[in-house]
């Protein structure tokens, strides 16, 4: 079918160009009475908030923060052993930088293959994604009381955007191995944290057991989510009714009920002479909890894969195992990867119920510094807790704003 | 097909895709029935190991723990207390599911608005609440907003009305009088005429085409039926002030501070996500059906109130549900600030002494329950307003 003219031509919009600022506030904010009365109400509301919110920020004693800036990031990690911790994190700057390097090459690469015009993510681009983060950087070190915090990160920043530079300017066969490298970097900032009479996790705090939590809850439930949601769509009545018994049953349940049980009743279920750490009881109700809600998302990416791509794999002699892991699952997990990050960000807010349970995450660490006797009963809590809302927000909200970037970009890849 | 079947050489057992299905089951069920034994019997011998119950008659024990806000004493029986726990989940469900649902609409209708202003200010509430862990959210409330109100003896009063402090939030409530007992069934009564007079109304408006005014009739209705029994019976029910005594707080509708604060906060969290979804909803209709609407010269709320959002409805209800569903698993999170809810009654148990395992039994197995009646009510829900295609 050949269509030579357009049946109906596209009218451009009518719309008339504002002219000026009053005109502008008079089409979008006083456009008729109620509008006016509420642009009103809520320009007072709006101002008395900010003016509120400006006079408390700058009248306010950050003392409780700077004193204690260490046990809201790493918690009680020793401090003669400072170096650990950062350390890890020049080993997390490398494995971003890497993974997001290879990433962008390997699009690169793809996109010139297909003769598409491939565009470029550029310096600027990264700052302005990312200026939530950069804005909590630098707040965070306008706390720290020497200089060498901010030497350090800028050198952590450095290494990041090195190695993302660096990494995609490597030849395809060494890119190939990303992954090997990120789990060797992985095992690296791990053993450089715990290993050789450093402090296992048992020993950690703050936001870094907060991110730790996140990081290996997902990681480690991801497998059990997999087979899970395998499990669910299996033809076979056993296997899909235990799956569906399990999710459902945890999916009904608060977390913080899992971590009750994690906390109190594995020791029953366990043969008695093995006794896990709290921390790790901790991650295992986590684990329990995040393989359905991940089972759920992956069955979401299963469904979305066209039944027709089955089929055609069947038609070419693919086994059940072949068609699942060349066919169906590439296709599965690409679809789900904004989901994912949909339950990091959840899991990420999440991991502060560990707080109830007595563990000195981030959370927990602005009760515990309310309680030093310097600031005891001096309500200080609008300061510290508006300072963890404030990291907690910045990790949720970039996250969320760059999974729906990638939700649009995967959807026009779709078509 | 069948005689091709049988002229074709059986597969070897190990390879025969009828005879795997049934072995991979057999091995799946077994595996799972053998995790289940081994956990039971561990779980048995360690109870047993260290003195615990093994069974549920633990629940007739004395209670052992005060719970505020409750007339319950630490003599009264564990199951008692537990039925209390449950109790005070429900009341933060029952007056969080409509109020979120009412804010998020709201919030959700007002990011859309052609008011600059309110689209903003709407995006910045759900851009800010959305990323905050809710148990963040309850603390601000709690220790920032709540734990600041004046002291019991310096109560805010204002005009008897509403009684603020922070252990309290009080307001002006309602008591019964003589002849409360006829006035209920005359409630009763008079809610049965005014379903009535609901159904009489459509069926006319179906059969005339004019206008039905159902809402009116009912309400006149039910009003009217409900005011003549109240003159009639001489004033049934009377006015209940919040009243200080001392250190006991009277009379009123009355919450303690720590309920009022996890519904706050928990309402103000779900209601960011809910206003989320309906947003998405409403972009979700297609763009003709407001310009149909703008065509036939409906108003801006004629065209919300009868063509956007009955349509966005059924797009919002499932994800909608989904974040009741939260907000009902999330009132665990009461825990933190001593709301005598189910977590937290379980909490205190374990910690006083009692068997671990049947008290988180019970606890999953409430909010399993709770989880299910939700999901059947709105299910009921979903399917009316589910479009009939065909």
């Amino acid at each position: 079918m050949t269509v030579e003219t357009p049946i109906f031509e596209e009218t451009p919009p009518q719309v008339e160009p504002a002219r000026g600022a009053v005109d502008w506030a008079r089409k979008n904010l006083f456009n008729n009475w109620y509008n006016s009365l509420l642009t009103l109400a809520l320009a007072a509301l709006v101002i008395w908030a900010l003016v509120t919110l400006l006079r408390g920020l700058l009248s306010a004693d950050y003392e409780i923060i700077r004193a204690n800036l260490r046990l809201f990031m790493i918690g009680e990690f020793p401090g003669d052993q400072l170096w650990r911790p950062w350390a890890a994190a020049y080993c997390w700057a490398l494995i971003i930088g890497v993974v997001g390097g290879s990433l962008a090459a390997g699009a690169r690469d793809r996109a010139t293959e297909a003769g598409l015009p491939y565009v470029r993510t550029t310096f600027r681009q990264i700052v302005i994604r990312s200026w939530p983060i950069l804005v909590l950087i630098v707040v965070i070190l306008s706390f720290t009381t020497t200089i060498t915090p901010t030497l350090l990160t800028i050198g952590a920043l450095a290494v990041g955007l090195g190695s993302y530079y660096l990494s995609q300017a490597l030849p395809r066969a060494v890119r190939r191995g990303t992954w090997l490298i990120a789990i060797v970097l992985i095992a690296a900032s791990y053993l450089v944290l715990a290993g050789f009479g450093g402090v296992g996790w048992q020993g950690w705090g703050g936001l870094h057991l907060n991110l730790f939590l996140t990081f290996a809850g997902i990681l480690i439930a991801f497998p059990f989510g997999l087979l899970l949601a395998m499990g669910r769509r299996s033809s076979l009545p056993v296997i899909r009714t235990i799956s569906v018994t399990y999710i459902e049953f945890v999916r009904g349940v608060p977390l913080i009920a899992v971590l009750i049980a994690g906390a109190f009743a594995i020791g029953f279920i366990i043969p008695r002479d093995i006794r896990p750490g709290f921390v790790t009881r901790m991650l295992i109700g986590i684990i329990a909890f995040e393989a359905a809600y991940i089972a759920e998302v992956v069955r979401g990416g299963l469904q979305a894969v066209p039944r027709g791509q089955v089929e055609a794999a069947q038609a070419v002699g693919l086994a059940p195992w072949k068609t699942m892991r060349l066919i169906v699952l590439p296709q599965a997990l690409r679809a789900t990867i904004p989901a994912m990050v949909g339950q990091f960000i959840s899991l990420f807010k999440d991991t502060t119920l560990v707080a109830v349970l007595g563990i000195t995450e981030l959370l927990e660490a602005t009760f515990v510094v309310n309680s030093q006797p310097a600031y005891l009963g001096k309500g200080l809590f609008v300061i510290t807790l508006g300072f963890a809302a404030l990291v907690f927000w910045v990790g949720c909200y970039t996250m969320s704003r760059e999974s729906r970037r990638l939700e649009r970009k995967l959807g026009v890849g779709e078509r | 097909m069948t005689v091709l079947e049988e002229s074709r050489p059986r597969p070897p057992l190990w390879r025969d895709v009828r005879v795997l299905r049934v072995v991979i089951q057999v091995l799946a069920g077994a595996a799972a029935l053998a995790v289940l034994y081994v956990l039971w019997f561990n779980l048995t011998n360690n109870l047993r190991a260290a003195g615990l119950p093994t069974g549920f008659d633990f629940l007739t024990q004395p209670l052992g723990v005060d719970i505020p806000g409750s007339d319950i004493s630490p003599s009264a029986p564990i199951w008692k207390g537990l039925l209390n726990a449950v109790k005070n989940t429900l009341a933060l469900v029952v007056v969080g599911i409509p109020l979120l649902t009412v804010i998020g609409v709201l919030v959700g209708v007002a990011r859309l608005s052609t008011n600059w202003l309110v689209a903003k200010a709407a995006g910045l509430y759900v851009e800010i609440l959305r990323n905050i862990p809710p148990l963040l959210i309850i603390f601000f409330v709690f220790n920032a907003v709540v734990l600041r109100f004046p002291v019991l003896q310096e109560s805010l009063n204002v005009e008897d009305l509403v009684l603020v402090n922070n252990r309290y939030i009080a307001m002006v409530g309602f008591t019964a009088q003589p002849n409360f007992g006829p006035f209920l069934a005359i409630l009763a009564v008079a809610l049965v005429a005014a379903s009535g007079v609901w159904w009489w109304r459509t069926r006319r408006s179906e059969r005339t085409g004019a206008h039905h005014h159902r809402f009116l009739w009912a309400f006149g209705v039910f009003a009217l039926l409900a005011l003549v029994g109240f003159v009639a019976l001489g004033g049934p029910v009377g006015l209940s002030r919040p009243i200080l005594d001392g250190r006991a707080l009277d009379g009123g509708f009355s919450g303690l501070a720590a309920y009022w604060a996890v519904l706050a906060a928990l309402v103000l969290y779900t209601a960011s996500h809910v206003a989320e979804i309906v947003r998405g909803s409403i972009l979700a209709v297609p763009r003709g059906q407001s310009e149909a609407a703008n065509a036939i010269a409906l108003s801006s709320f004629q065209r919300l109130r009868y063509v956007i959002l009955p349509q966005a409805m059924r797009v919002a209800i499932p994800p909608v549900i989904s974040q009741y569903l939260n907000f009902t698993k999330n009132t665990s999170l009461a825990i933190a600030i001593g709301y005598a809810e189910m977590t937290r009654i379980t909490f205190q148990l374990i910690g006083n002494g009692q068997p671990a395992p049947q008290m988180i039994f019970l606890l999953m197995a409430g909010y399993l329950i709770f989880s299910l009646i939700i999901s059947l009510v709105v299910n009921v829900v979903n399917r009316r307003m589910q479009l009939v295609t065909r």
